[in-house]
């Protein structure tokens, strides 16, 4: 419950706050929404198969933000940026999807 | 797939870690774990709230900023690069659609322009030719000539001698009485009681309107035994008026030639 209420508080700060990106940070803030987006599933699969754990949440979630950031800015430096950034997206849908999957069958048994 | 072995996944491999109060119940079905840990707040689930916040914060913003209509703002060097180089060989098809277009505008242009010059040309030379043809009305400096002829006694021959002295001496229109407009094929025939020009029956007093060089036309009328003292012989009387406005006003179809054909291309 506390997480859909901080869920909810993220969305409302947003819309309230309508913050501005720094520039420099504009091209990896979508990768690292998808890669805590990745995070927070394998959590919630993690949750449901009873091995949660909240400290390798919080590890997993910025170490998988932090990676997906350094691909990127890697692949700018070395000029596939819009290349890599596209792998990365790819590869993280794969495992969301995968994750959601196990998810489901945790929940509907189906 | 491998997604397993992941460092993301690690909850999930490192179950030796996960001492949580869920593990320790019997093994339940993850529907009723959710639903009773949806009614017990717990540290994890701060934490968890914490950053699902953060994600849902971030999502909002970079969702915001992509709705933004800067379209160019989030793009990489690369990308900028290559929108730039489209733009660049778009405008280049621009600018050569438009030299196209242009030329084809300066040679229409030049092209009504001739016309137009041409066309021009045409109708001065029909104003010019009119004038001579006596198809529309002339004004100019001229002379007014009144012959008196109070006997009758004056002949058909003098009034031609006249004419022709005029156009010796270059005339360019002629009319007489306002009635008969003179050109080259008029023809002049004696009547009972004057003299018939084309047809019209004309009395004396003749006047002879002439558009010209006013001093060159009187001249050629006045010179010695000419046509003035030829009239005065026949006891008629001439007077000679310089204007610098004389109006031929009578004009005549033109008819076309039967007989004669231009030559083409002169």
């Amino acid at each position: 419950m506390i997480a859909i209420i901080g869920l909810v508080v993220g969305v409302v700060l947003g819309l309230v706050l309508t913050p501005d990106v720094p520039l420099a940070m504009e091209p990896y803030l979508p990768i690292a929404v998808v890669a805590a987006l990745d995070a927070v599933f394998g959590a919630f699969r993690a949750f449901l198969d009873g091995i949660f754990d909240d400290k390798v949440f919080v590890i997993s979630f910025i170490s998988n933000v932090l990676i997906a950031a350094v691909i990127v800015f890697l692949g700018d430096k070395l000029g596939v940026g819009a290349q890599l950034s596209t792998g990365v997206v790819v590869v993280l849908g794969i495992r969301i999807f995968s994750n959601v999957a196990a998810i489901r069958r945790h929940l509907f048994h189906a | 797939m491998t997604a397993s072995d992941d460092p993301d996944r690690l909850p999930d491999s490192t179950p030796s870690d996960s001492t949580g109060p869920e593990s320790t119940a019997a093994p339940p079905s993850g529907m009723a774990r959710l639903r009773r840990s949806f009614f017990a707040p717990s540290r994890g689930q701060a934490v968890v709230a914490v950053l699902v916040g953060l994600l849902a914060f971030a999502v909002v913003t970079q969702a915001r900023i992509t709705g933004k209509d800067d379209i160019y703002a989030g793009l990489r060097q690369a990308e900028l690069i290559q929108a730039l180089n489209g733009l660049q060989s778009a405008s280049r098809k621009a600018e050569r659609d438009i030299s196209e277009l242009e030329a084809t505008r300066d040679q229409l242009l030049s092209r009504t322009q001739r016309r137009a010059a041409a066309l021009e040309q045409a109708r001065k030379e029909v104003r010019t030719l009119g004038v001579l043809a006596g198809t529309v009305p002339a004004t100019g400096p001229g002379i007014r000539i009144t012959v008196e002829d109070p006997k009758g006694d004056l002949s058909l021959n003098q009034l031609l001698d006249g004419v022709e002295e005029l156009r010796n001496a270059g005339v360019e229109a002629i009319e007489i009485n306002d009635r008969v407009r003179v050109i080259a094929q008029t023809s002049f025939e004696d009547d009972d009681d004057g003299v018939r020009v084309d047809g019209v029956a004309l009395k004396a007093p003749y006047v002879i309107e002439a558009i010209g060089n006013p001093d060159t036309l009187s001249g050629a009328l006045q010179f010695e035994g000419g046509f003035v003292d030829d009239v005065k012989l026949q006891s008629g009387s001439v007077s000679i008026k310089k204007e610098d406005r004389i109006q031929v006003t009578v004009t005549r179809t033109a008819s076309k030639p039967r007989y004669a054909e231009a030559v083409p291309g002169q």
